[in-house]
């Protein structure tokens, strides 16, 4: 229960950070990422912020077993540099280039109950279910020889 | 490169980026997770029992947060000038890529780089270089 409030805080809080960096705006994410036009490095100075404090944390956490709540700490544990990661990025980054929204400011924008949020995490929830029913057709298939 | 400097907030952008930090820090420490939101919300679509309730507050809490933000301050900025079928071929590509790519600007560009993973600096460069070319090209080849 008390991991839910702390998720519940969590996504609270950086929905938060997300509304006051202006990254919940797609116009302003777009600024940033138009090198050629008039450039606005905001989005350079969230992550610096982000970063920060981030690093601060993972140092604090490394070498734990257990979070302050008595979970397991789940860390990623892949390291390979391969194409579905240089690929998927590759797709993720055209898309966030066409509409300015990445999933967390497109759920924050979603609760401010603008339409065009809803229809692109409608369709952002498609790209992840045909993702997921791919991966499950080539788990399914022989292994090739 | 000219700079908007109209449009540049660092202030307001330092300050926001730490309240990310502050939640990445607050979903690491005490669920001992990464706090990536292409993660938590593709994980809802193949759920795992015991697995729906922590990913469900935190999607809470995020859609939430616009909410709780008007109690305190004037509804913020918010404009998207893609048109729906653009939307749709955006959200199609962000879901499918993050989720191959096991990660977005949240999971691989803050905790990623955090924790100085280079599976995850090689992500963000490639889906920055990729917004990039893509706004390059939408905005200033075929405009």
């Amino acid at each position: 229960m008390k991991s839910m409030l702390t998720a519940l805080l969590a996504g609270l809080v950086f929905g938060l950070g997300l509304i006051l960096s202006g990254m919940a705006n797609p116009a302003k994410v777009l600024g940033f990422l138009d090198l050629a036009g008039a450039w606005d490095p905001s989005l350079a100075f969230v992550m610096a912020g982000a970063i920060a404090i981030g690093l601060v944390a993972f140092t604090t956490a490394r070498g734990r077993a257990r979070s302050l709540l008595g979970e397991p700490m789940r860390m990623p544990t892949a390291t390979r540099i391969d194409r579905r990661l240089v690929g998927g990025s590759i797709l993720f980054g055209i898309g966030w280039g066409i509409a300015g929204f990445c999933p967390g400011p497109a759920l924050v924008a979603l609760g401010m109950g603008e339409a065009k949020a809803m229809v692109f995490v409608a369709a952002m929830l498609a790209g992840m279910g045909l993702h997921a029913l791919l991966e499950r057709r080539t788990a399914a298939a022989p292994a090739a020889t | 490169m000219v700079i908007d400097w109209n449009a540049f907030t660092p202030v307001a952008a330092s300050a926001g980026g730490a309240l990310i930090g502050l939640a990445a820090a607050i979903f690491l420490l005490f669920n001992g997770r990464i706090a990536g939101i292409s993660g938590v919300l593709g994980g809802l679509l193949a759920p795992a029992r015991g697995d729906v309730g922590w990913r469900v507050a935190f999607v809470l809490g995020l859609v939430g947060a616009p909410g709780a933000w008007l109690l305190l301050a004037a509804r913020p900025a918010l404009q998207v000038d893609a048109s729906w079928g653009a939307l749709v071929v955006a959200g199609l590509l962000v879901g499918i890529g993050t989720r191959y790519a096991s990660g977005c600007t949240s999971g691989h560009g803050v905790c990623g780089l955090s924790r100085l993973s280079p599976r995850s600096l090689v992500a963000t460069l490639t889906f920055m270089a990729a917004g990039f070319a893509t706004v390059y090209l939408v905005r200033h080849l075929f405009a």
